[in-house]
């Protein structure tokens, strides 16, 4: 598979198949695991990073669920080759700032990518659509162990999968989980929300992974703790807190739509009808948009709309992605004019 | 505006609803501090980290301070104290007085019961040092003095990338070193 083929289609997790799908984007879970004989990538030098490339590479092959995936040595990639990859969630934008020694392995579907040589020596990745954190579980497991075979990691049985950074010690899994949350932004709850997240020791970041901020009211949940619990207790508890916020978002939609129904239409219907009218527009504004369409296809006010086509405009409005699109370098000002006919081509004839 | 605790400049602006009813507070950065004391959670990492290892390194140590140096990368207590990140699995045994102590603090407990791998992994294999290759401590460095000039910068570099967020922040500060803050 070329970096190239994967224009054409979408990641697996934006299809919109999965469970509760309307207010749960995506479900992710991150296993990070270093080779024993080598030092961490913060002490490793040039040759280190080339022969983990190459074990790494060497194990993969021997590996069904690696069957037609392509890996990248990123420092082979241009720039908005980098960019695009980030913006697909298959890596970090550290591990594309500084690509030298850096691999990424990317399964056809997009549903398993492996960064390889980024703070730890591999960061596995399952991502699925909806929410769906067990099936993703039994996948990431099963590859783990399918590795385990043929690298030794550093584990000790007291403190479990060493890491780089000791909030990853233990499990080293990171399960999070994808919301979209406009009826608590909108009715002013999601600050109390959000607060009791922290204090239940999970996570909340932005659409963009790590350092970002919600934008178009999109909240990635996460576990913090990684040590004491086994990983299936950590997916149940995360599980539960999920299921408690889609609830209260739920509650939050009814009650927009019971006592300001006017107001919840007309911030629609303009949403909508700028996405299919402008002639350029920014991807903040995009973002911002595409997040009240979705909820007015949430909450049936726009109908015959398809989630699938939302999820992947969301994807599909980014800089690097507009630029592959056009096979060339844009501007700001080419890229809001580019931005705005790709969404009104994939928007026509829709409702 | 003023912070509602004390005279200094409110810059903390807090919007809480209790009961369909609207609390707003503005704090200074102070008194905002004192006031999340019990939302350890919401600070950054770094915080949180360098936090935590002091508290390690109140913890009565037998062993001189000097003996807790990872013999396989040479990591020091200190050194890891600064940067937050191991240098290698050894490093888990070398540090581990100290480590038991943080590990505890970070997660709540420091004992592993998820799962294994399924080949053995054979104790910590041991690299070699390696002699004609130095590699250099990595050391995060001191931050570099931020001039208008390399702000703006970023913030071009910021909005290239359509990141907005950190434009924002870079904008500000670009702001505040132009005396407009």
């Amino acid at each position: 598979m070329e970096l190239n083929d994967l224009i054409h289609h979408t990641g697996e997790w934006l299809r919109a198949t999965g469970p509760n799908g309307n207010i749960v984007l995506s479900s992710r879970i991150r296993l990070a695991r270093n080779l024993a004989a080598f030092p961490f990538t913060n002490r490793a030098g040039k040759k280190d990073f080339e022969a983990i490339l190459k074990m790494v590479e060497g194990a993969i092959a021997e590996i069904p669920y690696f069957k037609d995936s392509a890996f990248f040595h990123l420092n082979e990639l241009d720039n908005i080759d980098r960019q695009f990859l980030v913006e697909r969630h298959l890596m970090s934008h550290d591990h594309a700032s500084n690509p030298q020694g850096k691999g990424l392995i990317v399964s056809k579907e997009e549903a398993l990518s492996v960064m390889v040589n980024e703070e730890d020596h591999l960061r596995l990745q399952v991502m699925q659509s909806g929410f769906n954190l067990d099936a993703t579980w039994d996948t990431i497991n099963a590859i783990d162990n399918a590795l385990s075979e043929k690298l030794s990691f550093a584990f000790l049985p007291e403190w479990g999968y060493l890491t780089a950074c000791p909030t990853n010690t233990g499990t080293a899994m990171r399960g999070s989980v994808m919301v979209h949350l406009p009826a608590l932004v909108m009715t002013r709850q999601i600050n109390k929300v959000l607060m009791a997240i922290a204090k239940l020791s999970f996570a909340s970041r932005g659409f963009y992974g790590e350092g970002t901020q919600a934008i178009g009211n999109f909240y990635q949940i996460s576990n913090q703790v990684s040590l004491g619990h086994s990983e299936r207790d950590i997916i149940q508890n995360i599980q539960g807190l999920i299921r408690q916020i889609i609830e209260q978002e739920e509650q939050a939609r009814q009650a927009l739509l019971v006592q300001n129904r006017s107001a919840l239409e007309d911030k629609i219907y303009r949403a909508w009808g700028v996405l299919r009218n402008a002639r350029i527009i920014s991807s903040q504004e995009t973002i911002e948009l595409l997040s009240m369409v979705r909820l007015g296809v949430d909450v049936g006010i726009i109908e015959g709309l398809d989630h699938k086509i939302l999820n992947e405009l969301f994807i599909m409005i980014q800089p690097a992605h507009l630029q592959k699109i056009e096979a060339k370098k844009l501007n700001t000002f080419e890229r809001d004019t580019k931005r705005a006919q790709v969404i009104r081509e994939k928007l026509q004839g829709k409702v | 505006m003023k912070c509602d605790k004390c005279t200094k400049k409110a810059t903390v602006h807090l919007t809480e609803i209790v009961d369909g009813k609207v609390m707003e507070m503005h704090l200074c950065e102070d008194c905002a501090r004192e006031q999340s004391q019990n939302m350890e959670q919401q600070f950054g990492l770094a915080d949180l980290l360098a936090g935590l290892s002091d508290f390690g390194m109140h913890v009565p140590n037998t062993q001189p301070k000097s003996v807790l140096k990872c013999s396989v990368c040479g990591l020091t207590y200190e050194d890891f104290r600064k940067f937050g990140r191991f240098g290698c699995a050894n490093c888990y045994e070398a540090l581990k007085p100290q480590l038991k102590t943080l590990l505890k603090k970070i997660h709540g407990s420091n004992e592993h019961l998820g799962k294994k791998p399924v080949k053995e992994s054979p104790a910590l294999i041991k690299p070699k040092p390696v002699v004609d290759e130095v590699v250099p401590v990595k050391v995060p460095e001191e931050p570099e003095v931020e001039t208008v000039e390399t702000l703006r910068k970023k913030l071009h570099q910021a909005i290239e990338r359509e990141d907005f967020e950190a434009a924002a922040l870079l904008r500000d500060k670009i702001h505040e070193l132009e005396g407009r803050g």
